[in-house]
């Protein structure tokens, strides 16, 4: 192994935080392969060996669990990871001209990583915001309602090191290791940043408002009173 | 013509809706002091009358399932909520995590009182990072107030809570296999029987309910059976989320009782995108056969959606307008299952690489007249002979799609390509920045 010792110690108190919060270690096994891409940036070998001391597991048991989830990487990837949607919808919505556009301003294809080690570009699957096809999601955070020149501007953006915020997340995008440690569980105080929910999250709402409507009203004398 | 009835979708808007004090404000956490003063039993026994059904896709009825788990015999029972939330369509759970989290803990905090569980999991998928940082603030809020924790509101009964982080795998949604993964493996399907509520998390009795189930408890303890029940059909009662996506003018979130129709629901969002008409739409996402216009007033509850050769699904209404090219549609519908395949049994992780690989040989013009019969022979191969639901609704679309528009295959077939412009089913402008 080589990690320094500082490092191993604070990852070992780390693991057994995550531990704690379940009645048997292995359930913190996923969270505690986040915690290991926020320190190397991807599930690296010596991170392998380290979750398989710590549960006492074999490095090939934790490899098999890892290579199956498609959020670990098994190689070093960019500061800033962008994922197209590319699922039907979202395709055609215009999710593959976006891909098209990055890969190609970029220089990347699926999966690869600029040389300058600040993108990869990945296609995703559907991320659960399809009303604001087409959907890009930058470690993790949305950026909704996308075209290829919002996505290349988005690019630019963080080429530039300007603050870039996603659609609805916090003011300002995070790193993808950043955003892993956020995944193993540890709060970085952001919760209360961003919006609550964005213009098609309250569309229904909005009608609903406009027309009057509500639910109706509780029961007035409970369940055998009413009607 | 039915009316929206907003529920769980009335605090979204809210300035800092996702704060216990907005929360408390409007009422919030009044269902669960009332449901610690009533016998777990008596709750159990008001979710099952007031209908409530699964809101994961199956529409397995909720009380039921908690009337499963077996006597107590003093270890541990387990509640596990699904936010797993990835079937391709289905939007609906991560907006309610992000804007009203309290919802989902409350409704967490009497559904385990009622199952006699004393730490709940919420198991969420890990791509919607700031759907997870308001879990983890909600719970973090709860705790300091005593609403979870030890004693909740001096009841004597406690309960802890922890919201764990997936790391992407759509399988991960099916109940056994969201188990499996919480349990730190590789997330695979077990084989039923034995059901969850008898061997699930650590093999102990364990109830896995999605979201919008749980989201749902408080609203019918708080507010009762009746009220509950005067909204929704015979046998789906209730509100929704009807989540409508794709070529619609005002896509979004449409909270509505069962049994409302994609016309009401389509006038209420203004309608397709302007100047096209609706070819085909998904009622409950990609796993549920495709309807066209001709559907278009199909009750959309389970009983009538099922009468008409779908399944409502998690009502994720996706929508194409007529420059969308089916074939294009399907053929990523078909990767999307060989991607997310897990691999444990063959007719799947070999069916849907056939099926993919041959709808987009037809869409990109390399497909031969017999590639017709392949694609009418593989889905019998998948269904009902795989090893769980995934490969089951793997071909939906195909098999669907071919039943509707099987010109537009032979179409591609002798064009030796496909007709429509891509360009023209794009949704947003560009716009210069
Ligand atoms: C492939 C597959 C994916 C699924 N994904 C989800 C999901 O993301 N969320 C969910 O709640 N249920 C999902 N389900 C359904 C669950 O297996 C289970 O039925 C549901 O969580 C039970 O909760 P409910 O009765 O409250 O709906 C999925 C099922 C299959 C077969
Ligand atoms: S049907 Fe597919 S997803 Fe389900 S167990 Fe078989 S291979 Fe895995």
């Amino acid at each position: 192994m080589t990690y320094d010792a500082q490092v191993a110690e604070r990852l070992e108190a780390e693991f057994a935080e995550i531990q704690a919060r379940y009645p048997q270690p292995r359930s913190a096994l996923l969270p505690m392969l986040h915690l290991v891409q926020s320190v190397d940036g991807y599930v690296s070998p010596d991170g392998i060996e380290l979750c398989a001391m710590s549960l006492g597991l074999t490095p090939a048991e934790v490899s098999a669990v890892a290579t199956f989830y498609t959020q670990f990487r098994r190689t070093p990837g960019g500061t800033y990871n962008l994922g197209v949607c590319t699922t039907a919808l979202c395709a055609i919505m215009g999710g593959d001209a976006i891909f098209e556009r990055l890969a190609q301003y970029l220089g990347i294809g699926d999966g690869g990583t600029t040389p300058d080690g600040l993108f990869t570009l990945e296609r995703v699957e559907c991320n659960a915001a399809c009303d604001y096809a087409p959907v890009v999601m930058a470690n993790w955070e949305f950026f909704d309602c996308q075209t290829p020149t919002s996505a290349t501007a988005l690019v630019d953006g963080l080429r530039a090191g300007q603050d870039v915020a996603p659609t609805r997340g916090p003011v300002r995008l995070r790193t993808f290791t950043e955003v892993a440690r956020t995944l193993a569980g540890f709060d970085d105080g952001l919760a209360g940043e961003g919006p609550s929910a964005g213009a098609p999250s309250l569309a229904g709402r909005d009608v609903a408002r406009d027309q009057g409507w509500q639910a109706p009203a509780a029961d007035q004398r409970g369940r055998k009173g009413a009607r | 013509m039915s009316e929206l009835t907003p529920v769980l979708t009335a605090r979204w808007g809210m300035p800092d809706s996702w704060r216990l004090e907005t929360y408390r404000r409007d009422g919030g956490y009044q269902a669960l002091a009332k449901a610690l003063t009533m016998e777990p039993s008596a709750l159990v026994d008001e979710i099952k009358a007031s209908g409530l059904r699964g809101r994961g896709g199956a529409g397995f009825p909720a009380g039921m399932k908690w009337s499963f788990l077996p006597k107590p015999d003093g270890g541990p029972r387990y509640l596990v909520v699904n936010a797993d939330e990835s079937e391709p369509g289905t939007c609906k759970d991560v907006p309610l995590m992000m804007a009203d989290p309290h919802l989902l803990v409350e409704g967490i905090a009497i559904t385990a009182y009622a199952i006699g569980c004393d730490h709940a999991f919420v198991y969420l998928r890990g791509e919607v990072v700031h759907a997870y940082r308001r879990l983890m603030g909600a719970v973090e809020e709860a705790k300091a107030a005593g609403l979870l924790g030890q004693d909740i509101l001096g009841s004597g009964w406690g309960l802890e809570l922890t919201v764990h982080a997936g790391a992407g795998a759509y399988i991960c949604g099916e109940e056994t296999a969201l188990l499996e993964s919480l349990e730190g493996k590789r997330g695979q399907p077990r084989l039923k029987p034995p059901f969850p509520a008898v061997a699930g998390l650590y093999a102990r009795p364990t109830v896995v309910n999605n979201v919008e189930t749980i989201a749902s408890v408080p609203g019918i303890v708080a507010r009762g059976v009746e009220w509950f029940t005067a909204m929704g059909t015979e046998r789906s009662k209730g509100h929704g989320i009807f989540s409508l996506s794709g070529h619609v003018t005002r896509p979004g979130q449409y909270e509505a009782p069962f049994g409302i129709t994609l016309r009401e629901l389509l006038t209420m969002a203004g309608g397709i995108r302007a100047g096209h008409e609706l070819k085909f739409w998904t009622p409950g996402g990609s796993s549920t056969p495709l309807f066209t216009a001709e559907h278009l007033d199909v009750p959309l509850d389970y009983e009538q959606v099922a009468a008409a050769g779908s399944m409502l699904g998690t009502r994720a209404i996706q929508i194409f307008d007529d420059t969308t090219c089916v074939v294009r549609a399907t053929a990523r519908w078909m990767e999307f299952y060989a991607h997310e395949s897990c691999g444990k049994c063959t007719p799947c992780r070999e069916g849907t690489m056939w099926l993919w690989g041959t709808v987009l040989a037809i869409q990109e013009g390399r497909g031969k007249p017999e590639d017709l019969d392949i694609l009418a022979d593989i889905p019998a191969s998948i269904v009902g002979k795989a090893f769980c639901p995934l490969g089951d609704g793997a071909p939906s679309a195909l098999t669907s799609s071919m039943r509707y528009f099987r010109s537009e295959y032979e179409d591609h077939i002798h064009l030796g390509g496909c007709p429509f412009d891509p360009a023209a089913s794009i949704l947003l402008e560009e716009v210069a920045l």
